[in-house]
């Protein structure tokens, strides 16, 4: 089972994010669950969302606390404090950010090795494509990059369900940009 | 086996779901005549996707929204007493606010489903999962059932529908699934083709026939002015009693129906939970046993599973019945434990929580009692991790130990 924590500010579609990623999943023949950190939301405040994909049926029904898989949507929510908080050894961190890595890592306050960082600058591209900086479908492309969770053919059918033409298709080309831009640092 | 399925699996089609949109979907295919919600907060996504349906024309349902939950379970009871098939749902305060309707619809004999999405009462204000709200309908003579996840929803609601209108049950029925926890969490969920779940509940609802002493001749229970007859009239100390027991009677039969159609459901879907009144997992050699309702039951079990790789001899009773309760199948699976951990989400003030009353009760008559503790925890939506979940099995396993319980109550999970 992985297990993945999406960290975002409330309005930047980290559920919606979580729920695709959930959907292209199910398109793959496996097992899910995506839920929010549940609260009230109030737009910009930092919240959680959380994918759980399984061959199995999936039993547990608790928030995450061990994250294979760490995506932050908001680069200003990376810090030493809780990025990458409970994440497993070996596990993966994708993060929106474009900039010094020296820095980054300075940021995250871990050691290089730790933890398998990938970058992508969804802001950039989310404000070029959708002109907003609406960075969920980006960092979900930068997902697909990073792991092997889902098939990018499965990301694109679940697109073409949850969005209406032609939001989807610029979507689509988001994801596959961001795919395509996503670095492993 | 799984050919011999009436709907095999392929047949079935997956959806990605949360467990609100999997009950509205269970509605949709339960030919429904009448659903009557308050469609604002305390109110699920339940009845939003509904009415999106009814507004697309994909259902003939007539939806009532009305002015508050009182009003939402009085035009179900109307609309049952005619004869229709009537749906509602609703949560924390709102099911409080249809309290004293509760007692109605169940005293009317009225097959009513109503899906309760489990949150924590005020005050103070919350929104999150806690039974506190169904634990505040046990007396009020309806079925209640518990699910563990959004297929069990599904499920479970169209499950309901057989059960209320059972002639030998006749009572309504509340489905009952954690705030949250399965209401907002997007899960697989396999559904049926609707015309097989047409064909399960036999149609539209049939209501029962009664024999009407003055009209000398055999009537459908319904308000109809072809064939007059009084719903609910006076009844005084001369009679009311007398009335009551067809409702305890009833009660009694209900845990076979139960039964009955978790069976059916098996054969027409492949999908089965325990016999559909408990759903154990590795309680036959256990030590320590693990008692608890809902979504929470799942991670009981998964840890358990983890525990038992250890050499832990733990086991898990999920009850998914908790009205009528089945005290003698507890007090059967519970022989030979050494030490039971009863996991309320909601306390009754100054006593346990109420799910313990009933184990305590059922384990009465045992001549070897399990030690017995309480454990409340997730009041107000607080999360149950599987740290916590492990914590609580090792400390059952030390009470076991011991050979005798020195905290009969512990509140799991909460800061000093």
């Amino acid at each position: 089972m992985i297990e993945v924590r999406w960290y975002a500010r409330a309005g930047q579609g980290a559920w919606t994010a979580s729920n695709l990623l959930a959907m292209a999943a199910v398109i793959d023949g496996k097992y899910v669950q995506s839920f929010p950190a549940f609260g009230p939301e109030r737009s910009g405040a930092p919240m959680f969302a959380f994918t759980r994909v399984s061959s199995e049926p999936i039993l547990v029904h608790s928030m995450i606390y061990e994250p294979g898989v760490v995506v932050v949507l908001d680069h200003t929510l990376i810090s030493s404090r809780d990025t990458a908080a409970g994440l497993k050894n070996g596990g993966v961190l994708v993060l929106n950010y474009s900039g010094s890595i020296e820095k980054l890592y300075e940021m995250l306050g871990v050691s290089r090795g730790l933890y398998k960082v990938y970058v992508a600058p969804a802001t950039e591209l989310a404000m070029e494509l959708l002109k907003r900086p609406i960075t969920s479908t980006a960092m979900l492309g930068a997902l697909v990059k990073a792991t092997n969770i889902v098939s990018m053919d499965a990301v694109v059918k679940a697109l073409k369900e949850r969005f209406p033409s032609p939001l989807a298709e610029r979507n689509i080309e988001l994801v596959k940009r961001a795919f395509e831009k996503t670095v492993e640092v | 086996m799984l050919s011999k399925l009436k709907v095999p699996l392929e047949k079935q089609k997956v959806m990605p779901v949360n467990g609100d949109e999997a009950v509205a979907y269970a509605v949709k295919q339960c030919l429904v005549d009448v659903v009557a919600a308050y469609p604002i907060t305390p109110q699920t996504i339940i009845v939003e996707r509904f009415s999106e349906f009814v507004a697309n024309g994909e259902v003939k349902t007539q939806y009532v929204p009305v002015e508050s939950e009182h009003s939402a379970m009085s035009a179900c009871i109307g609309a049952a007493a005619a004869g229709a098939r009537a749906f509602t749902s609703t949560s924390s305060q709102g099911l409080a606010l249809m309290w004293e309707n509760l007692y109605i619809a169940s005293g009317f004999r009225l097959p009513i489903v109503m899906a309760v999405v489990n949150r924590a009462l005020s005050a103070p204000i919350n929104i999150h999962c806690d039974h506190s709200d169904a634990y505040g309908m046990r007396d009020s003579g309806w079925i209640q059932l518990f699910v563990e996840n959004s297929q069990e929803a599904y499920d479970t609601t169209i499950q309901a529908f057989k059960i209320a209108e059972n002639p030998e049950v006749q009572l309504p029925v509340a489905v009952n699934l954690d705030g949250f926890f399965l209401s907002h969490t997007l899960e697989n969920v396999y559904m049926l083709p609707e015309e097989e779940v047409h064909e399960f509940l036999g149609g539209y609802r049939k209501p029962v026939k009664t024999y009407i002493d003055y009209l000398n001749r055999e009537v459908e229970y319904k308000l109809d002015p072809a064939s007059p007859l009084s719903i609910g009239p006076l009844d005084l100390y001369d009679y009311y009693f007398e009335h009551k027991m067809p409702q305890v009677e009833a009660m009694k039969r209900a845990g076979d129906v139960v039964r009955g159609v978790n069976e059916e459901w098996y054969e027409l879907t492949g999908r089965s939970y325990g016999d559909g009144v408990i759903d154990s997992y590795a309680v036959e050699d256990a030590d320590a046993v693990i008692v608890v309702l809902g979504s929470s039951a799942g991670t009981m079990k998964y840890v358990a599973s983890v525990m038992r790789r250890k050499g832990f001899k733990v086991g898990v009773v999920r009850l998914r019945m908790f009205r009528p309760f089945p005290f003698n199948e507890v007090k059967d699976l519970l022989k030979g434990v050494k030490a039971v951990g009863v996991m309320d989400r909601g306390l009754s003030f100054g006593s346990y929580g109420p799910l313990y009353l009933e184990i305590n009760t059922a384990l009465y008559y045992s001549r070897e009692r399990p030690l017995l503790v309480n454990y409340i925890y997730g009041l107000g939506g607080r999360d149950l991790s599987p740290a916590m979940a492990e914590e609580v099995f090792i400390d059952l396993i030390n009470t076991a130990k011991l050979g005798e319980v020195k905290e009969y109550l512990k509140f799991i999970g909460v800061r000093s």
